[in-house]
């Protein structure tokens, strides 16, 4: 471990039972009883954080975390627009070919240095190697420099519509700017030390992998003037210190709710909902209003989904309530019917060429599988039985395909290991796959480009490694245009092309409740948990 | 004596090689490959294949465990491939809530189950004896997160004597430690207590009919001491297997109750390292399991000299 080390554990308790007796506080165990005066929001969070990175990963859970601590210069709000964070301002050129962004007073890095240009521009180039939506945008980026401490100067070598929606990214990777030192280590390993410049400080002593993240309140932190919205406006923190308490066991979690041990559990199981909703201090919500797309992606390398005729038939013999019964159950958590690729609720909604998905007729699906000539074909689904949301949709899936006649076999397995089976580019009797149950963030999903999942761009595409023409000339095009309802046309003329296309069926958009105690208040209503703006009495 | 002990302890360096060798196959055997779990969703295969570059992962099979086992030779387990933390680090922090769990599991266990199997042996065919034979049946057959459950919803939020879940350290607050490990001890310890209770009565019903418990009854000593000083510690022998064996089940046992009672203990670390894969984990947390079971077998064998003057190393 180098001399910047985040993760130095003095006080491990290996050496504290040695140490049994003396005050382990000696040993720099920055003591865990707060004082009396502090405010503490004790939350349960959707997964263990385990990657402290939010370049290296997409995790979410890095990526919440990555809000805390970090700050960015661009930040959706909840219209939508980018607004700056960081940034005081910026100027495009008469040629929409340069964009001069200027850091507004007062950013300082939690190590007590100065934010400045060149902090952002290593930062940008680093999320530039990682993020999808980065990496597009370094492929028609001349030059990113500092000007001097406070200005950076980007200059494109070609138009290009997604400058400040790419640097105002809401989802993973978010383009967080971190010190230069940090951001100068390569995109392939992790930093080793979080250091940034956002509302809360990493406590990297009291981190424990699988049990507990502790963030402090930075008190040198200057919000914005505005108020919040989304990721835009201002970080108020309106506690001293946050604890995430990683408790894997839904039940528990309730239960801890309940008893008032925690204050915020961030992802309830939803047939536990009826139990926690009967305690009368819970609140129960959807602070997310853009929600949640359920995938089922097919593998374009073989047969039988490497016809689009299958890929229809497959279309027609489902239905998104079916899937949205299974996974969420009660009705208000979802919407009944959303058609649109990119999210009902978006800036792109539409729902053109969406018949297929809209009706189920299982008389027409039989009959594309007779024209498509399906001769019994094994169909093999990947069934991550420890994820409820993507079992429940392979669960559906394969029972929607032995209505229509395939030949279906659902392969059991656990969620890592189906991260790692998708990525086999093998046939499906050779350990690869047909057909895989994801889910997406709308936040993600919102237009042609932040989607890859309607990418196909064949073997550089994601899993599944679809390949249509049509469909990158498209999103090229989009990733050009500027003006907003010129982009609209081009998402129609795309949908239709995706309806015919199939690279994935949606399954349905749906909310996912959060449930906290009556002390909490400010949560903020967003794609992404924040924790500016709440308090706790 | 002493000599044994240390023919026993170097004994644990081959069967501590074995283990190590078993488990180091048996991981890399397994379809999960930890290079795409960290790759994310854009990588292509080359980046995959850098990554597995860097985690040592396209070595041949062989110079991986010569890498791994020479490192661990040197105290070092390698690092956690997701966190970068050391995996000595990660043992550390959990082993005091697994051990403090463990510890009180067997106390709370021993004390119980011995009384109540002697009581059962004594009153054999009554009721009493059919109440504890019952309760033994119940806690052998119960699950340990279905006990946990009825005793977060009985013991927290009914009366509210305990917290439902967490873990706070013996050497910072001790009534906090009392009160956080209470649940979970007694919900790991049910399927122990049974086990020991069944065992102690068994061995105990042998032994009241020997002769010399006879004549010590003749001998006119009260029935206390004949349970206790005639009886009993003969029958110690094979009871004190039975809770040494016992440990495994509490290994088993261990994951699940961390898990319902959410205590970082080195059960859940153990599951989530197998989860993602995590192979220096999941090495270094079954290296340690393992030591300790080999080292309490020594200990039970060594115990035997306590309850038998026959026995001699």
């Amino acid at each position: 471990m180098t001399k910047h080390n985040g993760f130095n554990y003095l006080a491990a308790p290996m050496r504290r039972l040695a140490l049994a007796g003396t005050v382990a506080a000696a040993a720099g165990l920055g003591m865990a009883a707060p004082a009396l005066a502090e405010s503490v929001l004790k939350m349960v969070p959707h997964a263990d954080l385990r990657n402290i990175d939010p370049i290296w990963t997409t995790a979410y859970i890095t990526r919440n975390h990555g809000y805390l601590v970090f700050d960015t210069l661009f930040a959706m709000d909840e219209n939508l627009e980018v607004q700056p964070q960081m940034a005081e301002g910026y100027e495009v050129s008469e040629d929409g070919l340069t964009y001069t962004i200027t850091l507004r007073d007062g950013l300082l890095f939690h190590d007590g240095a100065p934010v400045k240009a060149e902090d952002a521009v290593a930062s940008i180039k680093r999320w530039g190697q990682r993020d999808g939506m980065g990496q597009k945008l370094m492929r028609v980026t001349e030059s990113i420099v500092a000007v001097d401490d406070k200005t950076l100067k980007l200059t494109l070598s070609e138009p290009y519509g997604l400058v400040l929606a790419s640097l105002g990214k809401i989802s993973s990777n978010v383009p967080f700017i971190m010190p230069k030192r940090l951001a100068d280590t390569d995109p392939n390993a992790q930093i080793e030390e979080i250091i940034g410049s956002g509302p809360f400080k990493f406590v990297a002593d009291e981190w424990q992998p699988g049990n507990q993240v502790i963030y402090e309140k930075f008190a040198e932190y200057v919000p914005r003037d505005e108020p919040a919205s989304y990721a835009a406006g201002g970080k108020v923190a309106n506690v001293d210190r946050i604890e995430w308490r990683y408790i894997p066991d839904a039940a528990t979690a309730s239960q801890a709710l309940m008893a008032g041990e925690v204050d915020y559990y961030e992802q309830p199981a939803v047939d536990l909902l009826p139990m926690i909703q009967s305690d009368p201090g819970i609140k129960v919500e959807t602070v997310d209003p853009l929600g949640t797309q359920g995938v089922i992606r097919f593998n374009f390398k073989y047969p039988p989904f490497d016809n689009k005729l299958v890929r229809q038939a497959a279309m027609w013999s489902v239905q998104q309530a079916d899937y949205m019964y299974a996974i969420m159950g009660d009705p208000q958590y979802f919407e009944e019917f959303c058609g649109a690729y990119f999210m009902c609720g978006g800036p792109y909604e539409t729902d053109v060429g969406s018949e297929l998905l809209r009706e189920k007729d299982i008389e027409k699906a039989k009959a594309l599988l007779a024209e498509a000539g399906y001769d019994g074909t094994p169909v093999v689904i990947l069934d991550p039985t420890d994820v409820p949301v993507a079992h429940g949709q392979a669960l559906v899936t394969a029972q929607a395909l032995r209505d229509i006649g395939m030949n279906v076999e659902l392969s059991a397995l656990d969620w890592a290991t189906m991260t790692s089976r998708r990525a086999v580019r093998e046939s499906p009797e050779n350990g690869g796959w047909n057909i895989f149950p994801t889910w997406w963030l709308a936040a993600d999903q919102l237009n042609p480009i932040t989607n890859i999942s309607v990418a196909a761009s064949g073997e550089n595409a994601w899993f599944g490694w679809p390949e249509n023409q049509k469909i990158e000339d498209l999103r090229n095009a989009f990733a050009k245009e500027t003006d907003l309802e010129k982009q609209k046309a081009i998402v129609e003329e795309l949908q239709i092309e995706l309806y015919d296309f199939v690279p994935y069926i949606p399954t349905g958009q749906y909310y996912q409740p959060t449930a906290y105690r009556d002390n909490v208040s400010g949560v903020l209503k967003a794609p992404v948990p924040f924790f500016w703006n709440i308090s706790v009495e | 004596m002493i000599a044994y002990i240390i023919r026993r302890l170097l004994a644990t360096i081959p069967i501590m090689a074995l283990v190590a060798v078993f488990v180091f196959m048996l991981l890399h055997l397994s379809p999960s490959d930890p290079a795409l779990i960290i790759a994310g969703d854009f990588a292509t295969p080359e980046q995959v294949d850098e990554i597995r570059r860097q985690l040592g992962l396209n070595a041949p099979l062989y110079q991986q465990f010569l890498h791994w086992a020479g490192n661990l030779l040197q105290g070092d387990m390698g690092k956690s491939i997701y966190s970068g933390l050391p995996v000595t680090t990660l043992i550390g922090q959990r082993v005091e809530p697994t051990l403090m769990l463990t510890l009180c599991t067997m106390l709370i266990a021993i004390v119980l189950a011995i009384p109540l199997g002697v009581i059962a042996a004594w009153k054999v065919g009554t009721w009493i004896d059919r109440t504890v034979m019952t309760l033994a049946v119940f806690g052998f057959s119960v699950p340990v997160f279905v006990i946990g459950y009825l005793l977060i919803l009985g013991g927290s939020r009914k009366l509210g004597w305990f917290p439902v879940q967490g873990y706070t350290s013996i050497f910072e607050d001790f009534g906090g430690f009392v009160s956080h490990i209470t649940l979970p001890a007694l919900a790991l310890g049910a399927v122990y207590m049974a086990l020991i209770a069944r065992m102690t009565r068994a061995t105990m019903l042998e032994v009241l009919n020997e002769d010399y418990v006879r004549t010590a009854y003749a001998k006119g000593l009260a029935t206390r001491k004949v349970l206790v000083k005639h009886a009993l510690k003969n029958a110690m022998v094979p009871i004190s297997t039975t809770i040494g064996l016992g440990v495994a089940l509490l290994i088993g046992g261990v994951v699940v109750t961390e898990t319902v009672f959410a205590i970082p203990g080195l059960g859940r670390l153990t599951v989530d390292a197998v989860l993602r894969t995590d192979y220096p984990v999941i090495q270094g947390v079954i290296l340690v399991f393992s030591f300790t079971y080999v080292l309490l077998n020594l200990l039970v064998d060594l115990s035997y000299v306590l309850f038998d003057p026959r026995i001699r190393y």
